[in-house]
């Protein structure tokens, strides 16, 4: 009994070493903030499948967080989880479009029009005008960067609230969709099947594919999306542009007073944001796994969840990559609940869940601190005690 | 002509009640974006007496229980809103986007569920995310001549004189703007700027929800909560600021922004407009585009509630 106490303490004591530097740093907070984040939306989620039918809950949890690893086979692990990644690239993007309009004090909840206009000039580009992937691409974020810098400029010229004149754009941006795909459109009412007549257009595969068991919707939109994570990480955090960005993003009159064009770098900020969100919408539909429904009435997922996936992320570029393969991930696992009960909305839920919890995520970081500064002034109290005991005795 | 006027009345009196929800809201300090959210709680809550309750109920009852059902719906879930904001502190953006997105997601899986076991009850399979509430044409209208008169549209007038009188002329609608414009101002002449806070989040989060309901039950007789309200409760917020955060003005405002939402639905009714031969999304961006051009002329002098958006600190000036 006494033996095995004195071999675990050291290792005990190791652990809470570590653990007491690591919870000092900001990014392990941020971390640990995301992670209770998570574990409260899952929590809530469950409840919720409680609620509707108790008989299920467990295996429907678990369908969710198990997600493609239920076919237990290599391949098509594999397959899917290349689907998974193709399909976390716009919510990248949108992540990134987010917070880099954050950092500058932009609340870019346009980011859902911004990216449907992007999803509309690549197909239309694709399909209409028989252009490559690349020129798609760059209209892509034309567009995208003229729609965003749009509402940077009704901010500046006119300080109309971003929020408001953002889902005026949207539903604007989707109609207009709607209406321009809507000339090319096949009589299923979606937009035609890339490969074949318009295989110019396809993003191209360099192999890519093989290293997920010849899934044909893998292509070097995955790669690229990393490297614009670096890169808006780069921007932000090396540059005189990011720092006046988030400069302005403090206080707009101090960065105004300092000499930066603060309303110069809104529009710049927004129309950065706004490409970086239509980017993503062309490297979503250019792998041709999915297509465009000139039907829908309602905006597509990716813009708000791309909110989701940089809260989640802690507003890094770095977090976002991982917060992206999540979000996706339980999106899709949501597909494998048994629909005798549940329906698949049950994971943007605990997606929105996720959200709201978020916004809490300064109030832990509170308490972290709170915590921290008890123990330590316990600790403290202790030593003097010591001290004041040793003193005595002498 | 008489069917423009009946969508413009009944619009204007969703975007009336939805914004002086949000002008409550505004003027004690919090901004609520969430008011999309809770239009979509108010009307699942409406939408499920109508469904449920029998018919023979009569008129009175049912409309009354249907706009209190939707008043707590939309309270309750403007509660996450005054909790997080209030209490915590939190990001009041974040939280209104979240609460959008979760009033959406909660509905769908809700009714989607309902419709599901029921129709399994009855040896069926239906999954979708439709309450049907098809009495209620007979319900909630009343014909007089051609033009559908709904009960709804008396409420939203009802909610405008009741709301100026409470916000201008007593003791409480006084304290609850000071804590919009200057909550230190007002601790210190003891006012609670939490419970002031409190109690305008949860008054949006009632007119907000009778909101929802009036706009769901517009003119048809099934709702699909997949599609939650379209921007409704964002073009609220866009009358709001056009009627400069004043219940009158805001009704203007309403009438105004509900002509050229009613437009995009009758519009075919007009020889004239369909000889301009428009296409329809025309009119289906209209209420947008136009928001977008009235804020743009509003807003630079707009007069919103100073502290508006600011979480109150007991230590800070």
């Amino acid at each position: 009994m006494k033996k095995e106490n004195t071999s675990q303490s050291p290792r005990k004591n190791r652990f809470a070493a570590l653990f007491s530097s690591l919870i000092r740093k900001d990014w392990f907070q941020t971390i640990f903030s995301s992670l209770v984040c998570i574990a409260g939306g899952l929590l809530v989620g469950f409840i919720a499948l409680l609620i509707i039918e108790p008989s299920g809950a467990v295996e429907a949890i678990l369908a969710i967080i198990r997600c493609f690893f239920k076919f237990g086979n290599t391949g098509m692990i594999l397959k899917y989880f290349g689907q998974t990644l193709v399909r976390s690239v716009p919510l990248l993007m949108c992540a990134l479009s987010v917070l880099f309009a954050y950092k500058a004090g932009m609340f870019n909840i346009g980011v859902a029009g911004q990216y449907t206009a992007g999803a509309c000039i690549a197909l239309y580009a694709a399909i209409a005008w028989h252009l490559p992937w690349y020129l798609c691409l760059l209209l892509a974020i034309l567009v995208g960067a003229a729609l965003g810098a749009l509402a940077g400029l009704l901010k500046t010229a006119f300080n109309v609230n971003v929020v408001i004149s953002g889902i005026m754009l949207n539903w604007i941006a989707l109609y207009l969709t709607n209406q321009i795909l809507g000339t090319v459109k096949t009589i299923t009412n979606d937009t035609p099947e890339l490969s074949g007549t318009y295989q110019s257009a396809l993003l191209p595969k360099l192999g890519l594919d093989q290293l997920f068991n010849g899934e044909k919707s893998v292509t070097i939109a995955i790669p690229l999306a990393i490297l614009i994570a670096i890169a808006v990480w780069v921007v932000l955090y090396k540059t005189k542009f990011g720092y006046e960005l988030k400069a302005t993003g403090h206080n707009p009159h101090a960065a105004q007073y300092a000499g930066m064009k603060s309303n110069l770098n809104i529009v710049l900020t927004m129309a950065i944001s706004g490409g970086i969100a239509a980017l993503g919408a062309g490297l979503l539909f250019l792998t041709g796994i999915t297509k465009w429904d000139t039907g829908i009435s309602s905006l597509p997922a990716e813009g708000f969840n791309g909110i989701a996936v940089a809260f989640l992320g802690g507003l890094s570029p770095l977090g976002s990559l991982l917060s992206s393969f999540f979000i996706q991930y339980i999106t899709f696992g949501g597909t494998f609940v048994s629909t005798d009960f549940y329906s698949p909305h049950i994971s943007s839920l605990i997606s929105s869940l996720i959200i709201y919890l978020c916004a809490f995520s300064a109030f832990i970081k509170y308490i972290i601190g709170v915590c921290l500064r008890k123990h330590d002034e316990k600790i403290a109290a202790q030593a003097a005690q010591k001290h004041e005991e040793g003193g005595t005795e002498e | 002509m008489i069917l423009l006027l009946q969508y413009t009345l009944i619009f204007a009196s969703v975007l009336l009640l939805v914004a002086l929800g949000g002008c409550f809201s505004e003027r004690s300090g919090v901004i609520n974006i969430g008011l999309e959210g809770i239009m979509v709680m108010g009307g699942l809550g409406g939408a499920l007496v109508l469904k449920f309750l029998p018919p023979e109920a009569g008129v009175f009852p049912m409309v009354l229980l249907a706009v209190l059902a939707s008043a707590l719906f939309g309270m309750l879930f403007s509660l996450l809103l005054a909790v997080a904001s209030i209490s915590f502190k939190a990001d009041q953006t974040i939280v209104g986007t979240a609460m959008n997105m979760l009033a959406v997601a909660a509905a769908t899986v809700f009714v989607k569920a309902m419709n599901t076991k029921i129709s399994a009850a009855e040896g069926g399979k239906d999954v979708s995310s439709d309450i049907l509430f098809p009495h209620t044409k007979d319900l909630l209208i009343v014909r007089i001549d051609s033009f559908e008169f709904n009960w709804f549209m008396p409420v939203a007038l009802a909610c405008l004189i009741i709301s100026f009188i409470v916000l201008y002329k007593t003791r409480f609608g006084l304290r609850l703007r000071s804590c919009g414009e200057h909550p230190q101002a007002s601790a210190s002449v003891g006012i609670s700027v939490t419970k002031m806070r409190y109690a305008g989040v949860l008054i949006s989060g009632v007119l907000g929800g009778i909101g929802g309901l009036t706009f769901i039950t517009a003119g048809v007789s099934k709702w699909t909560f997949e599609h939650g309200v379209a921007g409704f409760g964002f073009l609220a917020m866009a009358v709001m600021i056009f009627g400069s955060w004043h219940p009158l003005k805001i009704a203007l405002a309403a009438l105004l922004f509900g002509f050229f939402r009613a437009l995009g639905n009758v519009y075919t009714g007009f020889d004239l407009l369909t000889m301009l031969n428009i296409p329809g999304v025309v009119y289906n961006m209209l209420p947008y585009i136009i928001s977008l051009v009235v804020l743009a002329f509003t807003s630079k002098k707009s007069r919103a509630p100073k502290a508006a958006g600011i979480p109150y600190e007991k230590g800070s000036r």
